[in-house]
């Protein structure tokens, strides 16, 4: 197990390192770096001052060298001008020169600083990422157990007519974008026109104080559409498992049928979902950046579309490491938690 | 003139629909009728989810079509009538000339554009693209994931780990990062198109030529036709004035595709590539085993033969059915991208933009979002039935 | 609660079933009717489709949602199985009568441990506690004589062998001690030897518990071996039934007389006495002809009266409980011998066109599927030598993980050989891999595969099929030649023309393999290795099939390699025989060398376990203690020293410590064994032929 483990940590390392760099190029790239230049110092600026503005701040050197420095492997730029003034990556307010560290990279916990915010990335980071753990907190609670509830009951018995009505509930729902069902829902529950008014079309209030009328709606909008999906996993899964040899051998043995789903089709049939639960988070991040856009919630999703939206190189590579590292540990999970259902699989 | 009511406005949209209408009656009746002779096709007139994804998807195409012949619209879609704005549905036009259609059937929008010709307009986009993107994702997805999973080894590893390095970035980011002007102007959508859209060719010549290969005298003028014009329109479609890569003369640049569009459709085939080369490999690995494909080892043919001839026409029924799921996904993925305004020129009457732009009014004036959100949930309902009405149908024997 | 009773346990009455589909009722199985007694084991035999598993399920009333038991009656002791009410029903179920399965792993549950599938059956049924529950499990573990019972009830079911997996389902199906056991073709996923030993323990656990048995097999031999009456199945109906001994021996309907010709029987030789195949095709469900539905196929067919209408049984006169569906059974006369088709003079075996010098084959796998891990060697072939002559048939024979695949892929140039030679005509191939050999090579060396369904690309024509085989080859100029050339190949394996456009999904399974057998035959081979290519096929369509093999190799020559683990068919059809274990050769020579009397003790062992379906052979007994090992992780010495019955007669541990040498017996004739030779001269043969009544 502990090979195995080292061995999927190898992989998630690089992948990483692979992501971000990719990250770290894009946002480097010369365009991005000019619009940079203009909206940091003056937008009337000449090519000529641009490319000595970003001359002097070390963005013009080599991209693999930006990016060493950028993690911490790479000693900070560090530029002492001719007129005394001193340019210098790991120079923070209160510090000269020679107080100022080597090294300030993501490994030493300096993420950069947000040119949008005007805080320091990690904050922003911190502070967003702890809101849209509550979000997503109550998505999985309100998805999960519904959703493979769902999927039991409608592959239990395949074909009949609960499946049928079952089945269509989870293929509409999976048909029905973030987007889509966020704008039926608010125009349903929420609008001042016509509509129930049961529920708020914000869930801005919701960041201090979350209650059910301000929070069902965004919840429910993303809980939707990864609902139908895992529902039809579990159903295809538990469909299949009750035409199983073993699923007959056990009515035959004279099991009613309750106890057959229980004790012998749920825990096989609970397999596959699992790792599908699990792989949903990179597409649960589109809904909740989707959601958090629509109804003003001012997490990790609405963070990440101004970072995008206004050029925040720093701030948009520190959102992409943390949305990278949350899909690859999920993805760990699934991989040992997979182990660990399926008896079958044995770890040496 | 009074704005008409529901009862009214309804059966006047239907009336709109009539060329659909019509198509869709003639298509259905023609294939049930000889539905014992069209194969894997005429197999989904037996089930009747399978019938009615198919018909909401055929019309959406159809839509789609006779949308884009300026048949089913009643307004230009871009054209904004004075007083019109944010106007209920129903409400006459103020000052219509003879022959412009009196009434904007399902009102107007914050810039008193017509709601119904929008989303007619709306379809003709998605129709085009997602279905063309998803083939495209196809080709790829094909192209890799059968070697990755027929010779296994160190091309599997390689090719998997870049298969899971694109999956483990969000999509949304990826879009960001792909889809703002700064990195257009770069080039790198274009370069990335370059590189995407030789897939077919590959996929093309190779399986011509694993066929033809023992029989010199047809393989060399047939590969030479077909990857010709493949090539020609290849070049066409990577050539743009606009960008880097200007690789044909002018007179011989077949066509222009507006580089907001061709950004977005990489962007789409770039994201769902990965995900088909997983189902591929997997099919793979799965249909390797069988005796046929010994069979055709202790023959000798060559391994691009068995790949494309012998497993792949094998693999077909998941894969139609994915096909179908795909394109009601990537449906979604260009949806979200018009949400956020990426890509897609301001104007466009695309379904995702309509919905952003109605979203911001949606708790005083429901009837802009509301349409095209109803739309591209129903195609793409549509395409989650017929997929499953595929998938029951190919299970059946 | 069990009662007390003694009527028959099962009495099925004129039962029909039908399945119900979207099109059409089609009916499985028609006016059936058995009894079974207390104690009494019946056997009932028939081909695939004929209905026999729709019986034991119709018993059990778990038909699924399509099927229903559309007349008759079923009674369990006495009581109507249609009157119960779903919860009496469950209470007869598992505790009064009980299965066991054609698959021993799937009918396992891979997520529960040994122990509660087992615990929950009389915790259902009789209410004891958790404690009971699991020493009554204990016992009957050991009853099923598995080692370390205790081991094994904490095991899942993926941790045990296929072996040792039946008896867990046996031992399942025995913890409430049911009086009735339905037994579904238990022994067809299983190898010979561990076949042998199962029929052994259900006898004696039969015998032990006084359980009644409904034994489902294709397979006549296994039958004569375990029961006392026995019902032939064809095509949904019960056309013959009575006991072993008068249905054996005293047949009195065609199709049973028609199949016990078919088989390879000891004394059947593919030259003097070649089996004679049933002609044309079982039919189909709905296809079912009017009156006797083995009419179109039987010799003794005469229009008007067999295909006049619905045919009953008929009481035999003077054989007690024996009945049959034949109109004309009292005329028939069923002593006659059987026309026998053409026989033919023993083929010369010509030049040496195929040799093996020390062949070896190491594999090096990861230990472990998922995680990697340390690598191992597998010896899936050592020191592998033979030689194969001209117009003459080898057969291979072994249980699976023997190496047999593994050679047959080295000779393809699938894989290449870790030592050794390969000579084809005096060139060496073994190193060549299949992209780099020569058409000319390919074509000389072709296979036929074990599975008919799976042999064909399903999504291409047969005659596509057959042309790119013949292009790939380099055969005809153009397209017309090539097409010529594959109505040709039709002809030659004596399928229709019209095959040619159809889709393999259209053809049965023994067509397909013909269609198998013409592809290999594109390119004018010379070596055709045919792996188990019968094995899968019904028992009426083997002989048709083999008796094609043998006449195109007479025709033209070929040498065939023929891979069984079937030793009554090796024994009809094979010049010599090569008997493998765990990746060696351990007895090589012969057929008459090999098997009267058999020398090395795992081909003692291995002719002892098949199931010979005649009452005057009689066999000796011999059962293999457990599986066979494993090929990563084969024991030390002699490979078969594990289950060997003779390794007290060896001196000292030389069995543990050496790999026994290839010893020359006779002139051709290899035993790779330690026993000394005053041990070989005592062996006496396992199959001796009564000869009363010959």
């Amino acid at each position: 197990m502990a090979i195995f483990l080292l061995r999927r940590l190898g992989v998630m390392l690089l992948t990483t390192l692979c992501l971000t760099f990719v990250v770290f190029w894009l946002t480097n790239l010369q365009p991005n770096l000019e619009k940079l230049a203009k909206t940091q110092g003056n937008m009337r600026m000449t090519d000529a001052q641009v490319a000595s503005w970003l001359e002097a701040r070390g963005y013009a050197r080599p991209i693999l060298m930006k990016y060493g420095e950028w993690l911490g492997v790479v000693p900070g730029f560090v530029n002492l001008s001719a007129d005394g003034s001193v340019q210098a990556r790991c120079l923070d307010d209160g510090m000269t020169i020679e107080t100022a560290p080597r090294y300030c990279g993501v490994l030493q916990g300096e993420w950069g600083y947000s040119t949008v915010f005007r805080e320091d990335v990690s904050d922003i980071i911190s502070i967003r990422l702890g809101l849209t753990a509550k979000l997503m907190l109550w998505v999985m609670i309100l998805m999960v157990p519904s959703a493979l509830l769902l999927g039991v009951l409608a592959g239990m018995r395949e074909g009949s007519r609960t499946d049928r009505a079952l089945s269509t509930i989870s293929i509409t729902t999976t048909a029905t974008p973030e987007y889509v069902s966020g704008v039926i829902l608010i125009a349903v529950f929420a609008s001042s026109a016509v509509g129930l008014k049961w529920f708020k079309g914000t869930a801005t209030s919701a960041m201090e104080d979350a209650n059910f009328e301000n929070f069902f709606l965004p919840v429910l909008t993303i809980a939707l559409f990864g609902m139908g999906y895992i529902a039809r996993m579990t159903r295809a899964s538990m469909a299949e498992v009750m035409t199983a040899q073993y699923i007959r051998t056990a009515r035959l043995k004279g099991v009613s049928f309750p106890n057959i789903v229980m004790k012998h089709a749920l825990r096989n049939a609970l397999i596959a979902p699992f790792t599908v639960i699990m792989l949903q988070f990179p597409w649960l991040l589109n809904g909740v950046v989707i959601v958090e856009t629509l109804f003003n919630y001012k997490g990790f999703g609405w963070t990440l579309v101004q970072a995008a939206g206004n050029n925040d190189i720093e701030l948009l590579l520190g959102v992409s490491v943390v949305s990278v590292i949350v899909v690859l540990v999920t993805q760990l999970i699934s991989d040992i938690g997979y182990v660990y259902l399926n008896p079958r699989i044995s770890v040496s | 003139m009074e704005p008409l009511t529901w009862a009214e406005i309804i059966p006047r949209i239907l009336w709109q629909f009539l060329p659909v209408w019509i198509a869709l009656l003639g298509l259905f009746a023609l294939s049930i009728t000889f539905k014992r002779r069209l194969g894997f096709y005429g197999k989904l007139f037996d089930s009747t989810i399978g019938m009615i994804g198919f018909a909401l998807v055929m019309f959406w195409i159809f839509t789609g079509i006779f949308g884009a012949m300026d048949l089913i619209v009643t307004h230009d879609a871009l054209a904004q009538a004075s007083g019109m704005k944010n106007k209920v549905p129903g409400t006459p036009l103020r000052g219509a000339e003879a022959g412009e259609y009196p009434y904007y059937l399902l009102g107007g929008d914050n810039l008193a554009r017509d709601v119904f010709s929008r989303t007619i307009k709306g379809s003709w986009i998605v129709v085009q693209i997602a279905p063309l993107a998803t083939l495209f994702a196809f080709m790829v997805g094909i192209t890799l994931g059968l070697p990755a999973g027929y010779y296994g080894g160190k091309l599997d590893t390689l090719l998997t780990f870049v298969a899971n390095l694109v999956l483990a970035f969000p999509v949304i980011l990826l879009f960001y990062l792909l889809v703002t002007p700064e990195i257009v102007a770069t080039g790198i959508p274009s370069y990335m198109a370059a590189v995407l859209f030789v897939f077919p060719l590959i996929f093309a010549g190779v399986l011509l030529n694993s066929r033809y290969q023992t029989r010199p005298a047809v393989r060399t003028p047939l590969l030479v036709g077909v990857l010709a014009g493949m090539g020609w329109l290849y070049l066409s479609l990577i050539s743009d004035a606009g960008t880097p890569l200007k690789v044909l003369p002018r007179w011989l640049d077949l066509f222009d595709v507006p580089g907001g569009i061709l950004v977005v459709f990489v962007a789409v085939v770039f994201v769902n590539a990965p995900t088909v080369f997983r189902i591929v490999r997997g099919l793979t690995l799965d249909i390797k085993t069988r005796d046929y494909v010994a069979a055709a080892q202790t023959r000798g043919e060559g391994g691009w033969y068995i790949m494309l001839w012998e497993i792949l026409p094998n693999a077909r029924g998941p894969l139609i059915v994915d096909f179908c799921l795909r394109i009601g996904y990537t449906t979604i993925l260009l949806g979200t991208l018009g949400f956020f305004g990426l890509g897609m020129p301001p104007e466009s009457p695309d379904w995702g933009s309509t919905i952003n732009e109605g979203r911001k009014l949606l708790t005083i004036y429901l009837h802009p979002a509301l349409p095209p959100a109803f739309a591209l949930l129903s195609l793409v309902l549509g395409l989650n039935l017929l997929a499953d009405g595929l998938r029951e149908e190919s299970l059946r024997d | 609660m069990k009662e007390p009773y003694d009527g028959p346990i099962l009495e099925i009455d004129g039962l029909s079933i039908s399945f119900f589909t979207r099109l059409r009722e089609i009916p499985a199985v028609m006016d059936f009717s058995v009894k079974v007694q207390p104690g009494e084991a019946v056997g009932l035999v028939g081909e695939s489709g004929c209905g026999k598993s729709t019986v034991a399920l119709g018993v059990m009333r778990d038909l699924g949602r399509n099927g229903r038991i559309v007349g008759g009656a079923i009674r369990f002791k006495g009581r109507d199985m249609a009157d119960l009410s779903d919860s009496e029903l469950r209470q007869i179920r598992g505790n009064e009568i009980a299965m066991i399965y054609q698959e021993p792993m799937a009918s396992l549950n891979p997520a529960m441990k040994i122990d509660r599938q087992l615990m929950e059956v009389p915790m259902l049924h009789e209410g004891i506690s958790e404690a009971q529950a699991r020493s009554r499990a204990l016992e009957v573990v050991a009853d099923v004589k598995l080692p370390d019972p205790e081991r094994i009830l904490k095991a899942y079911p993926h941790q045990l062998s296929g072996g040792q997996q039946q008896r867990i389902v046996i031992a399942m199906a025995l913890m409430s001690k049911p009086a009735l056991l339905i037994l579904d073709e238990p022994t067809t996923a299983l190898d010979v030897t561990v076949e042998a030993s199962i029929v052994e323990l259900v006898k004696d656990l039969g015998r032990k518990y006084g359980t009644s048995m409904l034994f489902i097999s294709h397979n006549l031999g296994l039958v004569l071996e375990t029961c006392d009456q026995i019902c032939v199945m064809y095509s949904g109906e019960a056309v013959e039934r009575g006991s072993i001994e008068d249905v054996f021996d005293q047949m009195q309907h065609p199709y049973t007389q028609a199949l016990f010709r078919s088989i390879p029987l000891p004394g059947a030789d593919k030259n003097a006495h070649p089996l004679v195949a049933i002609p044309g095709n079982f039919p189909l469900p709905h296809e079912r002809p009017k009156g006797c539905n083995f009419g179109p196929r039987c010799d003794y067919f005469e229009a008007g009266r067999c295909d006049a209408g619905h045919i009953p049984m008929f009481d035999v006169p003077g054989n007690e409980r024996q009945s049959t569906r034949c109109v004309r059974f009292r005329e028939i006369d069923w002593a006659s011998p059987p026309t026998i088709g053409a026989t033919h003079e023993k083929g010369e075996a010509g030049k040496v066109v195929l040799r093996m010098e020390a062949l070896k084959k190491y594999y090096k796998v990861a230990a472990n599927a998922l995680f990697g891990g340390e690598k191992k060697v597998v010896k899936a072939n050592e020191t592998l030598s033979f030689e194969a002559r001209e117009s003459e048939t080898l057969a291979i024979v072994g249980e699976s993980g023997c190496g047999k695949s593994t050679f047959a892929k080295v000779l393809m140039g699938l894989e290449t050989a870790t030592e050794g030679q390969i000579l084809l005509d005096g060139k060496n191939i073994e190193q060549i891999p299949i992209e780099k050999r020569d058409t000319k090579t390919i074509a000389d060396v072709q296979m036929v595969f074990q599975n008919p369904f799976d042999t064909l690309n399903p999504s291409m024509t047969v005659g596509r099929q057959i042309i790119r085989a013949l292009e790939i080859f380099g055969i005809g100029k153009t397209e017309a030649d090539r097409h010529r050339r594959m109505l040709e190949l039709l002809d030659l394996v004596k399928l229709p023309r019209e095959f040619a456009g159809r889709m393999p999904r259209q053809l049965s399974g023994g067509q397909k393999q013909r269609v198998g057998i013409a592809r290999a035959f594109a390119g004018d081979a010379r070596i055709v290795v045919a792996d188990e290519p019968v094995s899968a096929l019904d028992v009426s369509v083997q002989a048709a099939v083999t008796d094609l093999l043998m006449e195109i190799q007479r025709e033209q020559k070929t040498t065939l390699l023929f891979i069984s683990h079937d030793l009554s068919i090796v024994r009809y059809l094979s010049d010599r025989v090569m008997v493998m274990y765990l990746g060696h050769v351990v007895e090589l020579g012969d057929t008459a060398q090999v098997f009267s009397p058999p020398f090395h003790p795992y081909t003692e062992a291995l002719l002892s376990a098949v199931p010979i379906a005649d009452t005057s052979v009689k066999k000796k007994h011999i059962v293999l203690e457990g599986d066979v090992p494993s090929a990563m992780n084969p024991p030390p010495g002699c490979p078969f020293q594990t289950r060997c019955r003779w390794k007290s007669r060896v001196p000292g541990d030389l069995c543990e410590t050496e790999v026994p040498p290839m010893r020359r017996m006779a002139e051709g004739h290899q035993v790779k064994c330690h026993l000394s030779e005053a041990e070989f001269v005592t062996m006496e043969p396992v199959i001796e032929v009564r000869t009363e009544d010959a």
